[in-house]
């Protein structure tokens, strides 16, 4: 493979347009409104949220998992630059690893500040029960931004560079470990017939590519168009088939969980519950994850004509979050709802709602406490654009690769290649 | 930037070293899965506390192991059901196949792999070496995994400040909590708990609290004569609370 280096040049950016201390502000606000619902819990307790003695995980791990999952995806384009030589992510490792960083923080703050005792992280980080995926999900999490820090400081540091690739594997090394640590938080509950099941931790990674490369694309277009920096389509048509690409695996991975669900005859319960009568949850599943948030984006980015659109790229993005939003609501929320059998040929009631489907209803503080979270990840990564070189100057065509300078993006081929 | 050192890693390199990696990393810690429980093997020299609950002789609509539980360890309602602490509850079983109705008691099963102590992050869940499963509330931070990982939902969550509480059974706010089988009882001597000595005491007599490893106990020359089901036996948890008579 000829490959002609082309030297990239990084800014930080100005950081004083109208846009960007707007932007600063309204991530504030959102910042603001967390940390004034992680006040009020921590005064009231959490009975002023939905959550409740039945569904015990509610919004605030929604949005936590989908942070930490998309964290571990936002290095999508680090890794195939440095792990798999791929000269066009090139430019794009440093903010990869920079929004991997920024998302994980954003996700474990809120997980941390849904805590019945917040208060007590010390307790958290000083005792550990190696039997407990929690346990190990800690040294996961914190790991994962070790690794990446260092990473990021060997591609900023031009006498470090040639140790990029060894901190790259280890980072993509990681961040596959990560996600199956998040997926067997679930995976390792036998209690529950939602769980239970060794597939979640590949459905995690999978979700990790797609959610993970629908933020980026989001990021890097936001950021490229606020700066007014070049970005051509080169790089943009290929993270958008690779985003079809990992859709359509997070589909097969849905698939196959189903399909096994159903061979088992003492999961049809459970998969009846999903698939056809769990009312919001089944709406969710068939609407929003599958049809919102899978099919339509497939279309979207696939079709031959409305895909070199960079709104139409930017909206199937948007969707492919929703529909992950939805599908955590269903395996988070659903999988509690859904009432555990204990006396199975039994039909079964009691004071503590036994044998009924659970109800929960998010509250606001909970909506305040995920979207602060998610406004402090990008709140860290815009600040940290301003005080750094991040961002490429320009991701023009001729400026990723040398051999499109002149070919007209009509005439190539959208190529799945990464 | 150059790329030449990674072009060098061929795909097949890379997809052997991240798939040894990967399964290596997270096979390995597995092995933590299979350390043995601390509670007390069978016919061990240490106690091993249980109970044994004839559902036959569980009256319907009797709650007086519930209120007597509760007042015990003082559990109160706040008057949201939802998220009202229940440390015992009776359930009322219907048989899909033939109609047939009965009730028992459902509370923590105090198992002898207890799923919430695998799975909490700090060790707040532990298990005793008498089989007794308790919630240390200084180290419990409340993240409530627990409470996912038990197949009886047997643990409650305190969302609100809570006052009057009993000495013996301290309680908290952001903390987890559930039966801890009268353990102050059980220390101080008693031989019995709430729960059991109120059935007793209302006449049904559908409770016996003892030692599962003592051969001569009362639960034990009841499980050796009758039998006993656990509760999600397939979970092959060992629970130190058996039912007769389901």
């Amino acid at each position: 493979m000829s490959q002609t280096t082309i030297k990239t040049h990084f800014r930080e950016i100005e950081g004083r347009s109208p846009l960007y201390l707007a932007l600063l502000g309204g991530l504030l606000v959102l910042v603001g409104l967390g940390l004034l619902a992680a006040f009020m819990k921590g005064t009231y307790g959490h009975h002023i949220t939905g959550m409740n003695n039945q569904v015990v995980w509610g919004l605030p791990h929604i949005f936590a998992i989908l942070l930490i999952v998309a964290a571990s995806g936002a290095l999508n384009a680090a890794s195939f630059a440095s792990v798999f030589g791929r000269v066009v992510y090139k430019p794009l490792a440093r903010v990869s690893a920079l929004l991997a960083m920024t998302l994980l923080i954003g996700g474990l703050v809120i997980l941390v500040l849904d805590l019945g005792r917040p208060d007590r992280l010390i307790v958290a980080m000083t005792h550990y029960n190696f039997k407990s995926i929690f346990a190990w999900n800690i040294f996961l999490y914190t790991g994962f931004l070790a690794i990446v820090a260092v990473y990021l400081w060997f591609m900023m540091e031009k006498r470090m560079n040639r140790y990029v690739p060894v901190a790259g594997y280890a980072a993509f090394l990681w961040r596959l470990i990560l996600t199956t640590g998040t997926g067997s938080i679930f995976g390792f509950l036998v209690a529950r017939e939602a769980y239970d099941a060794a597939i979640l931790a590949p459905l995690f990674i999978a979700m990790s590519f797609s959610l993970g490369m629908a933020v980026f694309i989001l990021v890097t277009l936001a950021s490229f168009l606020g700066t007014g920096r070049p970005l051509g389509d080169l790089v943009l048509r290929r993270m958008k088939n690779l985003l079809g690409i990992f859709v359509a695996g997070v589909l097969y991975f849905v698939l196959v969980y189903h399909l096994t669900n159903l061979y088992a005859t003492r999961l049809h319960g459970i998969e009846a519950f999903v698939l056809l009568h769990g009312g919001i949850y089944t709406f969710l599943f068939w609407f929003v994850q599958i049809l919102i948030g899978s099919l339509i984006p497939l279309l979207l980015l696939f079709h031959p004509v409305w895909s070199q659109s960079r709104k139409v790229i930017a909206a199937a993005s948007g969707l492919v979050l929703v529909g992950g939003f939805a599908q955590l609501y269903v395996i988070v929320v659903g999988g509690q709802a859904y009432p555990l059998e204990l006396f199975p040929g039994y039909d079964m009631s009691s004071a503590f709602f036994d044998g009924v489907v659970a109800g929960y209803t998010p509250s606001l503080v909970e909506w305040m406490l995920g979207i602060g979270g998610t406004g402090f990840a990008f709140l860290l990564f815009a600040i940290a654009l301003k005080f750094l070189r991040f961002l490429p100057t320009s991701l023009a065509d001729d400026k990723v690769d040398p051999h499109a300078a002149g070919v007209s993006t009509a005439t190539r081929p959208a190529t799945a290649g990464a | 930037m150059s790329n030449e050192s990674s072009a060098k890693l061929s795909r097949r390199q890379f997809i052997t070293g991240a798939a040894a990696a990967v399964a290596g990393l997270t096979v390995a810690p597995g092995v933590f899965l299979l350390k043995p429980a601390d509670a007390a093997s069978p016919n061990s020299d240490k106690p091993r506390w249980g109970l044994l609950i004839d559902t036959s002789k569980c009256a319907d609509g009797c709650t007086a192991c519930v209120r007597a539980c509760h007042e015990e360890n003082g559990v109160r309602s706040l008057g949201r059901p939802k998220t009202d602490a229940q440390w015992i509850r009776k359930v009322n079983l219907t048989d899909q196949a033939s109609g047939h109705e009965h009730s028992l008691p459902v509370m923590c099963q105090h198992c002898e792999h207890p799923p919430c102590v695998d799975v909490c992050p700090t060790k707040a869940s532990f298990i005793r070496p008498d089989g007794i499963v308790l919630v240390d509330k200084h180290t419990c931070i409340g993240c409530r995994y627990c409470m996912m990982a038990c197949p009886y939902k047997a643990r409650s969550f305190i969302h609100e400040p809570l006052t009057d509480q009993k000495p013996h059974a301290p309680r908290g706010k952001g903390t987890v909590e559930s039966c801890t089988l009268c353990v102050h009882k059980v220390d101080r001597g008693d031989g019995t708990t709430a729960c059991a000595e109120a059935c007793n005491r209302d006449g049904h007599g559908a409770m016996v609290f003892g030692d599962l490893n003592d051969p001569d106990s009362e639960i034990s020359q009841r499980l050796k004569q009758y039998g006993s089901t656990a509760i999600r036996a397939d979970l092959r948890l060992n629970p130190g609370v058996r039912y007769q008579g389901i």
